[in-house]
C-alpha cells in the first residue's frame, strides 16, 4: 500500500527545498536550553566521584571531609544509597542489550574504570566539585582484562540476541572450500580503535521536584520515552508522576540513546532529598560509559581471475562488558553488499572490564564495512580490476542474507555520479604512480551501506482558529534537522506558510515516539506528522464543504488542494476558502488529529531496505614524515527522497568528517595494566579539526522508494559508513602500503615499510 | 577544584612579596593551563596571585634585540610586525601551537611555565612522580606514544609541550626573572631542566621568582629558518616531534647553525655537538643526516614511542633542508614544504 505524499496539499512547496533550520535562531541566540541548563529555585548540584580502578571492590570510602564542607547537602555512596527497584529488568531501557544493566552505587563492586562511586550534592556546583575532591576511597584491586585482541580467544556466541539486531545469517555454499580452490585469494585481519562519541554537549540531567511530588526531568537523551520508562521502572513511580523533556540535543551520535548514570544519580538524589538536583558529567567522564568497541575482524575473499567473488568469509570478535552482551551488526553487510555463492559470516563477543559499549553512529557498519571495503580494495589490486568495476562485477541485486529483493538500490548510479564528480577515470591504477611535488597522491573509494528502518510512531497535530498549526511528538531532534523537516511536511500537507507551523519535540506529554536513532526518524515521525496533518485536512475540508454557500460544495476531497492557507479546487483557485474563514464560519476553536506511522508489513515481507553510498577520497602524503592529508572527498548517496537538501547535506558532511576522524585520528588509548582509557579529554583524544577537513562534495542520487509514503530512507548514519575504507584505500594507492589498523597515524605510515 | 584566595598586585615587587615563601600560592596570567590543572585537582593552589595588572605588556627594543614583557600574549608576539620581520622563527613557532583563542589569552611567561601533557600527570587516579613525587611513573610501560626519547629518567618520561620555547631555545633567548633576592637572567636553554630524580621540578626558577621578560638577542635568522611541527592531526595537537632550525649560510656553507627539538624531551632539546658539526659544512642532506644521527645517538624508546626516534631523525633533516633552502614551513598551508 502506498500513500501519496500529500494528496490534498499544494504538494512539495517546502519539502525538497533547502530550508534553513527552524530551530537555528533559538540555538544561535542561546534561547535553546539544554538538559544541564534548566533550573529550579530549590536546585542542588551533584558531582560524581569516579572510580580510580577498573576491577575490584571498594574497601573503604570516607566522605567525612566532603560532608564537613559548608554547603554540602549529602554525599551518597553505596553505603547509604536509598533503595531502588530490586529487579534488573526494571533497568532495561528500550535499547538495552541483553544482561543486567549497570546500577550506580549499587554495591562495593567495581566493574569498570571511572565507575561512579559517590555523588556529592551541594547548594552550588563549585562546592560540590570541591567536596567531591575530598572523598577518599580505598580499593581492593583485581587485574582487569581490557585488551580485545588478547581476549579474542575467549569469544562466545551471545546466548541472548539483542532486539533489533540481526545475528549473522546461516552460511550458504561452502566458503572454506571455495576459498581454498579460488584463483585469487585475499586474506587479512582488520583492526580499528576504540572510539568515544564525544558530543559537544556534556551528559547532564536536571530533575525538578514539583509541588505535587511529581518529577519533571530534563535529560540528555535521544528520546524522552526511554528516560521516562526507565525512571518509572527503576524508582517505582507511576508513569504520570514523571514528565521528561529534552527539546534540544547538543550532539548524541548514539551516546544519548540509553539513559546514562547521571540521570539515575540525579533522580536518586532528588527523590532522596525531596529537592531538585542537576548532575552534569565532565568531559573526562564521557570515557566512563558507552563507546564504539573495537572488533577484531578477519576477512577471506576468494575470486576467479576476473575478480568475481567465489568465497567470502567475514569474522568479527567484538568487546563487550562483563554485565551486558552488547551487540551490533558488523559482518552481515558483507553478505548484503556482494553477490557470492559461498559465504560464511560469524560474529562473537568477548568480555572486557569496561563499561558496556553502545551504538555509535552507524554502529557495526562503520566497523564491518571498513573491513570488507578494504578487503575488496585488496582484491581489486590482486585481480587487476578497477575498484569501482570490481564492485559492479560483484554487485548484489538482492539481499542474499535473507533472500529478498531490495526495495530500491541506486548504488550503480551513486558509483557513476560519484566517480564522475571525482574524476575517477583519470586515476592511474598503479600504487605510487601519482605524485604532486614531494607528496604522493592516492585516490581510493569504498561503498557505504546502512539499513533503512521505520519505527512505530505517533504524531499529534492541532490547527488553531488563527490558522496556525502545531505538530509534534516525543522523539528528539538530535541535531539532524527533525524540527525543520517535520515543519516542512506539516506546512505542505496543509498548505500553510512555514511560519504558521510550530513543531514541538522531546516531551513525554506529546504523542508517543521512540528514541531518535538508526536513521529512522524522518521516515517514522515524518509519516506520522503527514498522516496527522492529512487527517486535519480532511476535517477542515468537511467543515468547509458544510459552510453556507460553500465554494467547495459537491467537490470531493481528492479534487482540492491546500495552498497559501486556503482550500481550493484543483485548477480553479477562484473556488476556495481560507482555513481561518472555515474555522470562524463554523465556530471551530481548534481541530486535532493524531497520525500513526508503522512499518509497512507488506513491504517488509517482500523487500529489504538499505541506503547506499559511494565514497571517493583523495589523500596527499609526505611519505618521509608520515603526514597524511585528506584533500578531497566525494560522497554520492542513494537514500530515497531528500526532504531538505540543506540539512541532508549537513548530515552527510558530519558523517564524512566523523569518518575522516575514524580513519586518521580517533583512538581511545587503554592502559591495559589498569584498564583505563588514558587520553580522556579532547586535547588528547583527537577528532578532526578544520585543517584536517577538505572540501566535501555531497551528491544525492535519485532513488524512488516505497517503504513509506514519504519515500525517505534515512540519512543520519549513511554518511560515515565506508569513509574510513575509502581513505585507507587511498593511502594504499598513494604509498603501496596496506595499513589494516585504524587510525592511520604517522607511526603506522613510518612503520609500514 | 579546591577553594583559594585571590589577590591582584599592581607591581612586580608586590607580586613577589605576595608569593613570598608560600608554596601553595601560584601566579595566574592567561590561566590557559593552570585552570585546567585546577579542574583536574592536579594543582590545588591555596592562593592565586593575579599578575595581569603588572606592567609587563610591552615589546621594546634593546641591545639590537627585543625585550618581550612576560604578560605579552602569544598572539601579540606572533603578529607583532617587528617580531614577524626580524624573528619569523618565533612567530612561526607560536602560530604552530594551540588555537587562536588560546594564543589570545596565553602569556609569554605562562607559555614557558606550562606543564607537561602526559596523560598520567593529568589523571590523579594514576601514579605520577611529577605530580606526586614517589608514586612512580605510570607512563613507563603504559600509554606513552607521545613521550620523551631524549633525556628522560626512570622517574619521568614527560615532555615539555611548548612550541614557543623551542624557537626561543634556538634563538638563544634569555629569561629575565625577579625574586626575593633580586633580578637575574637565565638562558632559555637552562631555564627548563631534565627530570632526573626530581621530575616535580620543571624549571630552574627558584622559589619566589617571577618571570618578567624574555630577551631576544640581536641575531635574528630572518632568512634561513623553519619551525616544522609533526603531530597527530594537522592543527591543534601537541608535537610528536618539532624542529626549530636556524642557519646562517656562506653560499652553500653553513656558518652558524641552531637546532632545537620539541616534543622529544623534558625541555627544548639542543645538542651543541650537533650544531658544531654542522658549522663549516656544506648544507647538504648528508650533513643534515650526520647531525640528526648525532642528536639521536642517545635516544631511548619507550614501549610504544620508538617511531619518534626515526621521525625525529627525518624531521631534523627536513627542517634543516627547509631552513637551508629558505622555504620555511607555513603554519597555514599544511603541506609539508
Amino acid at each position: 500500500m502506498t500513500v501519496q505524499f500529500s494528496p490534498a496539499a499544494g504538494r512539495d512547496r517546502f519539502v525538497g527545498q533547502a530550508i534553513s533550520r527552524v530551530d537555528g535562531p533559538a540555538k544561535v541566540t542561546g534561547l535553546a536550553k539544554y538538559a544541564g541548563e534548566f533550573a529550579a529555585p530549590d536546585l542542588a548540584y551533584g558531582v560524581v566521584v569516579s572510580s580510580a580502578i577498573a576491577k575490584g571492590r571498594i574497601a573503604r570510602i570516607d566522605s567525612g571531609a566532603a560532608e564537613a564542607v559548608p554547603g554540602v547537602v549529602k554525599v551518597i555512596t553505596h553505603e547509604n544509597r536509598p533503595a531502588t527497584s530490586q529487579k534488573p529488568e526494571d533497568y532495561q531501557d528500550a535499547v538495552a542489550p541483553p544482561g543486567a544493566p549497570f546500577q550506580a552505587l549499587a554495591s562495593d563492586r567495581i566493574v569498570f574504570s571511572g565507575q561512579p562511586v559517590a555523588l556529592v550534592v551541594a547548594e552550588d556546583f563549585e562546592t560540590a566539585r570541591y567536596a567531591a575532591s575530598l572523598v577518599r576511597v580505598e580499593y581492593e584491586t583485581a587485574a582487569p582484562l581490557t585488551d580485545v585482541a588478547a581476549q579474542a580467544g575467549e569469544s562466545y556466541d551471545p546466548p541472548m540476541k539483542r532486539a533489533g539486531i540481526k545475528p549473522p545469517p546461516e552460511p550458504w555454499g561452502d566458503a572454506a572450500g571455495a576459498f581454498d580452490g579460488a584463483d585469487i585469494r585475499v586474506n587479512g585481519q582488520y583492526r580499528m580503535a576504540d572510539e568515544h562519541h564525544n558530543p559537544m554537549e556534556p551528559h547532564a540531567s536536571t530533575v525538578v521536584v514539583e509541588k505535587d511530588g511529581s518529577y519533571t526531568v530534563y535529560d540528555k537523551i535521544q528520546g524522552v520515552s526511554n528516560t521516562h520508562d526507565y525512571i518509572a521502572g527503576a524508582f517505582g513511580l507511576k508513569p504520570e508522576q514523571v514528565r521528561v523533556l529534552n527539546p534540544y540535543l547538543g550532539g548524541g551520535f548514539g551516546s544519548g540513546l540509553r539513559p546514562q548514570y547521571q540521570l539515575f544519580l540525579a533522580m536518586l538524589a532528588a527523590k532522596d532529598l525531596g529537592r531538585s538536583v542537576r548532575v552534569t558529567l565532565t568531559r573526562d567522564q564521557m570515557w566512563s560509559f558507552t563507546y564504539r568497541s573495537e572488533a577484531i575482524q578477519t576477512i577471506s575473499l576468494g575470486a576467479d581471475r576476473s575478480g568475481k567473488l567465489t568465497a567470502l568469509k567475514h569474522d568479527a570478535v567484538q568487546g563487550t562488558s562483563t554485565y551486558e552482551d552488547y551487540q551490533e551488526v558488523v559482518v552481515n553487510w558483507s553478505g548484503v553488499l556482494y553477490d557470492c555463492d559461498n559465504v560464511a559470516l560469524t560474529y562473537s563477543l568477548t568480555k572486557l572490564d569496561t563499561p558496556t559499549p553502545g551504538d555509535m553512529r552507524a554502529p557495526g557498519a562503520v566497523t564491518g564495512v571498513y573491513a570488507i571495503e578494504t578487503a575488496m580494495d585488496e582484491l581489486a589490486y590482486a585481480s587487476g580490476q578497477d575498484p569501482v568495476q570490481l564492485r559492479l562485477k560483484n554487485y548484489s541485486e538482492g539481499d542474499q542474507t535473507e533472500d529478498k529483493p531490495f526495495g530500491s538500490k541506486e548504488l550503480r548510479e551513486a558509483f557513476r555520479q560519484g566517480s564522475e564528480a571525482f574524476g575517477w577515470a583519470s586515476r592511474k591504477p598503479e600504487p605510487r604512480s601519482m605524485r604532486e611535488g614531494r607528496e604522493l597522491v592516492g585516490w581510493g573509494m569504498a561503498t557505504g551501506i546502512w539499513e533503512s528502518m521505520m519505527m512505530q510512531s505517533s504524531a499529534r497535530a492541532v490547527l488553531g482558529a488563527d490558522g496556525r498549526l502545531e505538530v509534534g511528538n516525543q522523539t528528539g531532534d538530535i541535531g539532524t534537522g527533525t524540527y525543520t523537516i517535520l515543519t516542512q511536511i506539516a506546512a505542505d500537507t496543509l498548505g500553510l506558510p512555514l511560519d504558521h507551523v510550530t513543531t514541538k519535540l522531546g516531551d513525554t506529554t506529546l504523542a508517543q515516539a521512540p528514541v531518535a536513532g538508526g536513521s529512522w526518524t524522518a521516515a517514522s515521525s515524518g509519516t506520522a506528522v503527514m498522516k496527522a496533518c492529512r487527517d486535519l485536512a480532511e476535517q477542515v475540508f468537511r467543515l468547509a464543504r458544510g459552510m453556507d454557500n460553500s465554494p467547495l460544495a459537491n467537490v470531493d476531497f481528492e479534487r482540492v488542494v491546500f495552498t497559501n492557507g486556503r482550500i481550493e479546487v484543483s485548477g480553479d483557485p477562484s473556488k476556495g476558502v481560507a482555513l481561518t474563514d472555515v474555522m470562524r464560519a463554523t465556530g471551530t476553536d481548534k481541530l486535532e488529529a493524531t497520525g500513526e506511522a508503522a512499518p509497512d508489513k507488506d513491504f517488509e515481507e517482500k523487500y529489504n531496505a538499505y541506503t547506499h553510498s559511494a565514497i571517493f577520497a583523495e589523500v596527499k602524503i609526505d611519505e618521509e614524515l608520515g603526514v597524511v592529508r585528506c584533500t578531497r572527498v566525494v560522497s554520492a548517496i542513494a537514500a530515497g527522497k531528500v526532504l531538505n537538501p540543506k540539512t541532508a547535506r549537513s548530515q552527510i558532511l558530519g558523517g564524512v568528517v566523523m569518518g575522516i576522524g575514524s580513519a586518521l585520528h580517533e583512538e581511545s588509548m587503554l592502559d591495559h595494566r589498569i584498564g583505563r582509557f588514558m587520553n580522556h579529554n579532547l586535547g588528547e583524544y583527537h577528532v578532526p579539526v578544520h585543517a584536517d577537513i577538505p572540501d566535501i562534495d555531497v551528491i544525492f542520487v535519485d532513488e524512488e522508494d516505497k517503504a513509506n509514503p514519504l519515500g525517505v530512507k534515512g540519512l543520519g548514519e549513511i554518511g560515515i559508513v565506508g569513509v574510513a575504507a575509502a581513505i585507507a584505500n587511498a593511502v594504499f594507492h598513494a604509498t603501496g602500503k596496506r595499513i589494516r589498523h585504524l587510525p592511520i597515524t604517522i607511526d603506522k605510515i613510518l612503520g609500514a615499510d | 577544584m579546591n577553594r583559594f584566595d585571590y589577590v591582584r598586585p599592581n607591581t612586580v615587587a608586590e607580586a613577589v612579596q605576595a608569593l613570598g615563601a608560600d608554596p601553595q600560592a601560584r601566579f595566574i596570567a592567561g590561566g590557559t593551563n593552570l585552570i585546567d590543572l585546577m579542574k583536574y585537582d592536579v594543582e590545588r593552589p591555596g592562593r592565586l596571585i593575579d599578575i595581569t595588572r603588572l606592567p609587563l605588556r610591552d615589546i621594546t627594543e634593546q641591545d639590537g634585540g627585543y625585550r618581550i614583557g612576560a604578560l605579552v600574549t602569544n598572539a601579540t608576539v606572533a603578529y607583532d610586525a617587528r617580531i614577524k620581520e626580524r624573528y619569523p622563527l618565533l612567530s612561526s613557532a607560536i602560530l604552530a601551537g594551540a588555537s587562536a583563542q588560546l594564543r589570545n589569552a596565553a602569556s609569554t611567561g605562562g607559555n614557558l611555565l606550562q606543564r607537561t601533557r602526559c596523560y598520567y600527570f593529568y589523571d590523579t587516579a594514576t601514579p605520577c612522580n611529577k605530580r606526586e613525587p614517589g608514586t612512580g611513573c605510570g607512563a613507563i610501560g603504559g600509554v606513552n606514544r607521545i613521550h620523551a626519547i631524549l633525556g628522560a629518567s626512570e622517574h619521568c618520561i614527560a615532555t615539555h609541550p611548548s612550541d614557543m620555547a623551542v624557537a626561543l631555545a634556538a634563538l638563544e633567548a634569555v629569561v629575565q626573572v625577579s625574586g626575593p633576592n633580586g633580578d637575574r637572567s637565565i638562558p632559555l636553554s637552562e631555564f627548563h631542566r631534565l627530570p632526573g630524580d626530581d621530575p616535580a621540578k620543571d624549571t630552574n626558577l627558584a622559589p619566589g621568582e617571577i618571570i618578567v621578560a624574555v630577551d631576544l638577542p640581536a641575531k635574528q635568522f630572518k632568512t634561513n629558518y623553519t619551525y616544522l611541527k609533526l603531530r597527530d592531526r594537522l592543527s591543534y595537537a601537541f608535537a610528536l616531534v618539532s624542529v626549530a632550525a636556524a642557519l646562517e649560510l656562506d653560499g652553500e656553507t653553513i656558518r652558524t647553525a641552531r637546532l632545537a627539538l620539541g616534543g622529544v624531551a623534558h625541555k627544548p632539546w639542543r645538542n651543541p655537538e650537533a650544531e658544531a658539526l654542522l658549522q663549516g659544512k656544506p648544507a647538504t642532506r648528508e650533513t643534515f643526516q650526520a647531525a640528526a644521527d648525532l642528536i639521536l645517538r642517545e635516544a631511548k624508546p619507550q614501549s610504544t614511542n620508538g617511531f619518534k626516534i626515526e621521525l625525529a631523525r627525518r624531521a631534523i633533516v627536513r627542517g634543516l633542508e627547509q631552513a637551508a633552502a629558505g622555504t620555511p614551513q607555513s603554519q597555514s598551508d599544511k603541506r609539508i614544504q
